[in-house]
């Protein structure tokens, strides 16, 4: 069908089939996301489990899993809330259906490209630039320029005189995110080295994260909740100072990630200030939302979209609490290269993130796809095991790297580190397994609401309607 | 509609991440450009060649067209004894030289101009190839190391040196470093001792101009395991390592790390082949308590993978 449309001309493609593929795209690479997460964490947990082969090398499949869910899973489900936010809230068509269909058409060939050849060890070697060159050529001009193009010139020809929040999030993100993988790319390009290589590394590996996975999950949760539960955002203004301060604060942070690195001290010292600093947005963000949820608080227990949404608002708090202060120096030297950063890391993506976007995902489906939830009883279910399973996750690594950081101080053998570092991997895996459990349900229930959900009559929208399963 | 406000929300968006974008790149592109390369960072490049990942000359990251390090013990050219021993640094024709050799600023004030001048690195050709080595020299009244192109003080050739070092003191250093990016040994090790709390444990951290020329750095940012900056200087064992390599359950039980017995290839260093499945079976047996010794780990051959990380780990990590 994807086929057919790519050729079709823009009016005769049917509204929201680029948010649909975008939507299925999204979960079938969480999905082979969480699976690949699972597999690793069994390796760490059982090394002598699957062994003798280079396919199946921890080494080989780590950053497979960390660019699936990352460029899979997450940035498709923005684009994907892209295709049909953008339009919704400037009152007007998206621009280019058919662009939006080529942009996930190139995405996931792409991404399966990039991925295979990682795979095999064709690497660039640079954490999360992993990807080699060409195929970042690929991310920017296949997939980041067209959908950068689509929702700009949607913003542009939008039937309202303002620009929602939202909008602005992902008009700007996805520049600056552009930006970004073009600045950390040019190592590879153009052969930079050292330790301007080391820092331009984790420069793009910040940014992706600050300018392009928190803000753009925020600016989501600026739609969701308004939409589900019916009020209006507390407060314009607050957004605008989250997203001013955003671009402002968490676009220069970059080298605490290097705080133990001979880089200049003056940068590290900058860094660290910038990066508390991130408490604004952050603050601002989750006290508007959770101000906007006034009255509706019953719907946190009753609405799986919101019961979604908010779990990911809750979780920014102790994210951002974390982030803000794990990289000053007073802390950074106890926690750095821990399990405690993987933590945090996971908290950032497959929590408050991921939390977010699953909401986003499950609204915009059921909205474009015009049929109600095929069962709610599955909903909940990929609730539980997505909760449960990352709270288990999250709590065994962060006492992992406390452990790790205790006996990183005193100077224990390193072996008696990893000893006593054995159950919490144990407790990891049997934790992302079960996320990765529910992400399945998730897939099932999804294509059984594409074929045999009930259908949402005109005018109404999917929540609205009672669940029949 | 007047008022554009995407317009004047754009020019305020690209004003705000330029401004950023002035701190944070182009405010450290200066201190970085002031480090002079130290031993440790001539060292790297230029056994480390041009880049390690994806390029031209190795499309598929095996560790094709990496220069070749030696330790030569006699001169390649008149036979003298060299007491001590210099590391030599072999690119064959063709082979692509690491960045300061074309791009002399990267080597850093002072180290630029002895290898210039002295050290005569403007000479090199690419096509016909040349050996390197680094040696001591004065700037300004300081000792600074420079790189020497032997080949045309002293006329050194490729294969002359590849011949007087012989394989036993060849390191495919190059290739071992390959390996351990492309096997992503730095996923679980790191190669940055922390500045803060880890000289006792993994020793010194490294300094600003250990760097210069090398791609990727590959510090690593989630620790599994030992950091391995210096390992060598801890354990030097070639036999150690291989037996580690082959199965770190071998000579740590607790070991985590995951058998890099598929590093070996097809066949041993006399050309037998090697059966992982039944080696594996035996020692299964073993630690079942049916034998009493682990099945013998293979001798690893010349050009095997494996030959080469440990090359890199005992050569370059100490
Ligand atoms: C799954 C994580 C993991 C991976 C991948 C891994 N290692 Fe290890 N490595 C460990 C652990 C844990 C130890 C400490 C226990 C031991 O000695 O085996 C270790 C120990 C070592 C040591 C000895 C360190 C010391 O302080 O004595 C060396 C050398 C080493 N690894 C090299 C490598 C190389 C080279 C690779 C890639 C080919 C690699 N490792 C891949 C986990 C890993």
């Amino acid at each position: 069908m994807l086929m057919k449309y790519l050729f079709a001309k823009n009016d005769e493609i049917p509204a929201g089939s680029a948010t649909i593929f975008f939507g299925f795209s999204s979960i079938f690479w969480f999905v082979v996301g969480t699976g690949l997460g699972s597999f690793n964490a069994a390796k760490l947990a059982f090394p002598d489990w699957v062994t003798g082969t280079e396919l199946f090398a921890f080494g080989h499949m780590r950053q497979v899993h960390v660019l699936a869910v990352i460029v899979g899973w997450i940035s498709m489900a923005f684009g994907m809330t892209m295709m049909y936010m953008t339009p919704a809230l400037g009152n007007t068509r998206l621009w280019s259906e058919k662009l939006g269909l080529w942009t996930v058409f190139l995405w996931n060939v792409g991404l399966s490209l990039g991925l295979i050849l990682l795979w095999m060890g064709i690497t660039s070697g640079r954490e999360y630039s992993d990807l080699i060159w060409p195929i970042d050529l690929v991310v920017i001009f296949g997939v980041l320029v067209p959908l950068g193009i689509n929702v700009w010139m949607t913003i542009a020809h939008r039937k309202t005189q303002g620009i929602y929040i939202t909008n602005w999030f992902f008009g700007a993100c996805i520049f600056m995110v552009t930006i970004t993988i073009l600045v950390g790319q040019s190592p590879e390009i153009f052969n930079l080295t050292g330790l301007t290589e080391a820092y331009l590394t984790f420069w793009h590996a910040h940014n992706l994260l600050g300018l392009w996975i928190t803000p753009v999950a925020a600016g989501i949760a600026y739609y969701t909740i308004p939409k589900l539960t019916g009020n209006p955002l507390y407060s314009h203004r607050i957004g605008h100072l989250h997203f001013w301060a955003i671009i402002a604060f968490y676009s220069t942070p970059a080298s605490h990630h290097l705080m133990s690195a001979p880089l200049p001290e003056w940068l590290k010292s900058f860094a660290s200030v910038e990066g508390v600093l991130i408490l604004i947005p952050a603050v601002a963000f989750v006290a508007n939302i959770l101000l906007t949820m006034k009255g509706k608080w019953s719907l946190f227990v009753e609405n799986l979209e919101t019961k979604f949404s908010i779990t990911g608002v809750l979780l920014a708090i102790p994210l951002n609490m974390q982030g803000g202060f794990q990289q000053t120096r007073a802390i950074n030297w106890y926690v750095h290269g821990t399990g405690w950063i993987v933590a945090h890391a996971h908290l950032a993506l497959l929590g408050m993130s991921s939390f977010l976007e699953a909401a986003a995902v499950y609204f915009g489906l059921q909205q474009m796809l015009r049929r109600k939830l095929y069962s709610l009883t599955l909903g909940n279910l990929h609730y539980w095991f997505f909760i449960i399973g990352f709270c288990i996750y999250w709590i065994s690594m962060t006492i992992a790297g406390l452990i790790q950081g205790a006996g990183k101080i005193y100077e224990v053998p390193y072996i008696d580190v990893v000893v006593a570092e054995h159950p919490y991997m144990i407790a990891r895996w049997v934790g992302g397994t079960m996320v990765f459990t529910g992400n399945v349900v998730w897939l099932y229930n999804m294509w059984m609401t594409a074929r045999e959900g009930t259908l949402v009559p005109e005018g109404r929208y999917p929540h609205e309607l009672a669940y029949e399963r | 509609m007047a008022f554009r406000q995407h317009k004047l929300g754009a020019a305020g968006v690209g004003l705000m991440l330029g401004f950023s974008m002035m701190i944070t790149l182009f405010g450290p592109s200066n201190d970085f450009r002031s480090g002079v390369s130290t031993w440790v960072g001539l060292d790297k490049q230029l056994s480390l060649g041009r880049l390690i990942g994806f390029s031209y000359e190795d499309p598929t990251v095996s560790g094709e067209g990496k220069p070749i390090t030696v330790i030569l013990d006699k001169d390649p050219k008149t036979g003298a004894a060299i007491d001590p021993p210099v590391r030599a640094y072999v690119y064959k024709a063709g082979t692509k030289f690491s960045p300061g050799i074309n791009h002399n600023e990267l080597l850093g004030p002072g180290v630029e101009e002895l290898s210039t001048g002295i050290g005569k690195i403007g000479s090199a050709s690419m096509s016909s190839g040349a050996v390197f080595t680094v040696s001591k020299g004065e700037f300004n009244g300081e000792e600074v190391d420079y790189i020497e192109n032997t080949t045309a003080t002293r006329g050194w050739t490729p294969d002359a040196a590849l011949r007087t070092a012989g394989d036993e003191n060849t390191r495919y250093v190059g290739k071992g470093k390959t390996i351990y990016i492309t096997e992503g040994c730095w996923w679980c090790h790191t190669l940055l001792p922390e500045q803060t709390q880890d000289w006792q444990a993994f020793g010194a951290p490294p300094f600003l101009g250990d760097f210069n020329g090398e791609m990727p750095t590959a510090f690593g940012s989630d620790r599994k395991a030992p950091d391995i900056l210096h390992v060598a200087a801890r354990n030097s064992s070639r036999e150690w390592m291989t037996m580690h390599f082959f199965n770190p359950r071998l000579v740590q039980p607790n070991s985590i790390m995951p058998r890099f017995n598929y590093l070996w290839g097809r066949t041993d260093i006399n050309g037998n082949p090697i059966d992982i499945k039944a080696w594996s079976k035996e020692y299964d047996e073993y630690l079942a308590g049916n034998r009493i010794y682990p099945p013998e780990v293979p001798e690893p051959a010349r050009d095997s993978e494996v030959r080469a990380l440990i090359d890199w780990v005992l050569t370059s990590l100490k």
